[in-house]
């Protein structure tokens, strides 16, 4: 029990000044790297919104556009927190050996890895919010509970943030991450209720869902965005709730496992 | 004068290969000790330990009074460390790298920065604080590197191969801003395969090769000890190789063969050697120079070449 608690307790100032280390560099880069996360959704929106959108008549009360529209935004914050805490968070190891060099100072591997989850976080809440603020601008958000959505997007960063970052403890090389996209995440992309209603299709892909994170966070997203607010919200917040805790010491264990030898 | 790391029996394995097998040595404050040998000998890991990454397998390791098991970040606050590889922040400028860096020992930005101007001074690296790291030389990234190890004006600094890869005179500037530091009271630990860096800087040194110490002692000393004074390089055809040793034999304290040249040891005066070499008509050149640490090296880790012990 003392050797899980470790795990928890990473969460302190030493992994906050690794935070900080990528917010320096973030400073640098911000402009960039927003501007692709807002394009890529806007494109999506476009396409299927305004596309694909006409020729189906509603869901469940919504045009098709208000339907995905939540979608897309938790697709992006999941898709900026995996990015960061794979690719990103590998170079930082593996090539620039960034890891390395803070662990001889008083920070130990475990707070590196706290710290670059935080980060993974911060790009998937910013994500989350802005591309949220440009929904919200296409008369796209009906509902004051949208402004809890941030939490959502909390949860939201800290799960993928952390799913990725247990495939960076893992991979051999770079080119293994493909596997992660491919056989995580672009299914969960496509199956949890982002592009359509999963009741069309038989009961077993529906009590799959269920397993996906990112299946709850649609369902809290677009009952935040649209008002449709009511108690099954709280078995949905609580799954991720309880997801981010249960694997929270994973991604240090790999990690540790990798590096300290 | 005080011990600042004590090893004891200390021994590290990976899975089933022992990479150190059971080393005992002491380091005194303000000296500065080297640890020599071959690639793979353990130095590597050796320092390793000392900095708290490679955990230990077995025996005892005590830096600054403290066990390394249980006190790494109390030890890895009053170490500085300069690896191999140099591992740079390579998104960050060079003055930037050294107040990261400095964050993560939770120094205060005002003094962070004191320091740093300081550093970046001493180092002949202030017009370069805000370039980005990749635009400067090797020589640069590496003083820069000692620089960032310096930051928060640590007690003992690790130096793992610090001028591998480097020009020689890169080289020589390191020597001497490392000579400064010592005299400052600065520990020092240097790994190094270059014996001639070892003779600049150590007062004292051990000799590792497949994880065990060979040899111990101040560099001067184990000269003496182990080549004598001189070292005569003889030339000769390799058919007359034998000739040439059983006539020097016992004129010399041994000797050492690389091909067809004769490393012969000399004790004390080269005379006698050099006026037999001279009336060997078959001995094409010879050399008398001082004898160094190297010879030392490869006498005793000596891969590939013969030696010999003359009765």
């Amino acid at each position: 029990m003392e050797n899980l608690i470790k795990y928890y307790n990473s969460v302190n100032s030493w992994a906050l000044k690794v935070l900080f280390r990528n917010l320096i560099v973030f400073k640098k880069t911000w402009a960039t790297s927003l501007a692709f996360n807002v394009v890529e959704p806007l494109l999506y929106l476009a396409a299927l919104g305004a596309g694909l959108g006409v020729m189906i008549p509603e869901i469940k009360g919504m045009t098709y556009t208000e339907f995905i529209a939540p979608g897309i935004v938790a697709t992006s914050a999941m898709w900026a927190s995996a990015a960061e805490c794979s690719y990103d968070s590998f170079v930082r190891m593996h090539f620039q050996k960034i890891y390395h060099a803070i662990i001889a100072t008083p920070i130990n591997i475990r707070e590196v890895v706290i710290g670059e989850l935080l980060y993974g976080t911060f790009k998937g809440i910013l994500s989350g919010i802005v591309i949220m603020i440009v929904i919200a601008l296409l008369g796209l958000v009906t509902s004051f509970w949208a402004l809890l959505t941030p939490v959502i997007f909390i949860l939201s960063g800290m799960i993928f943030s952390q799913i990725s970052m247990i495939w960076t403890g893992l991979v051999p090389k770079i080119d293994t991450f493909a596997y992660l996209f491919t056989l995580i995440i672009t299914p969960m992309f496509l199956f949890s209720e982002v592009f359509f209603p999963l009741d069309t299709l038989p009961e077993i892909v529906q009590q799959i869902a269920w397993f996906l994170p990112l299946y709850h966070i649609v369902f809290l997203l677009r009952a935040l965005t649209l008002g449709m607010v009511g108690p099954e919200l709280i078995h949905h917040f609580l799954w991720l709730v309880i997801f981010t805790l249960v694997i929270f010491p994973l991604p240090q264990l790999l990690m540790q496992r990798r590096l300290i030898k | 004068m005080s011990v600042v790391i004590e090893a004891n029996n200390l021994q590290k394995y990976y899975n089933n290969f022992q990479a150190v097998a059971g080393v005992d040595f002491q380091v005194m404050r303000s000296m500065c000790f080297g640890i020599l040998g071959p690639n793979g000998a353990g130095k590597t890991t050796t320092v390793g330990m000392i900095y708290c990454f490679t955990p230990i397998s077995g025996g005892e390791l005590n830096v600054l009074d403290m066990d390394v098991t249980h006190h790494p970040r109390e030890i890895k606050s009053r170490l500085g460390v300069v690896p191999q590889e140099n591992n740079l922040d390579q998104e960050l400028t060079v003055w930037e790298n050294l107040l990261v860096y400095a964050n993560y020992y939770g120094i205060k930005r005002a003094n962070a920065k004191e320091k740093a101007k300081e550093l970046l001074n001493f180092f002949g690296l202030s017009e370069k604080a805000h370039h980005q790291v990749e635009q400067i030389s090797g020589g640069m990234k590496r003083r820069l590197t000692i620089a960032r190890g310096l930051i928060h004006t640590p007690e003992i600094l690790i130096l793992d191969e610090p001028t591998t890869g480097l020009d020689p005179q890169s080289r020589r500037l390191i020597w001497e801003h490392l000579r400064q530091l010592k005299n400052r009271g600065l520990t020092l630990i240097l790994t190094t395969h270059y014996l001639e860096e070892a003779s600049h800087l150590c007062d004292d040194l051990i000799i590792m090769d497949d994880g065990i110490i060979l040899e111990e002692g101040k560099p001067y000393y184990l000269i003496q000890k182990h080549v004598g004074e001189k070292i005569v390089e003889i030339d000769t055809e390799e058919a007359k190789i034998n000739n040439v040793l059983e006539e020097l034999a016992p004129l010399s304290g041994g000797y050492q063969l690389a091909g067809q040249t004769i490393f012969l040891y000399i004790r004390k005066d080269e005379n006698p050697v050099v006026n037999k070499l001279n009336s060997f008509d078959y001995v094409n050149e010879y050399r008398v120079r001082p004898s160094n640490l190297e010879d030392v090296f490869l006498k005793l880790t000596g891969k590939g070449l013969s030696y010999g012990e003359f009765d």
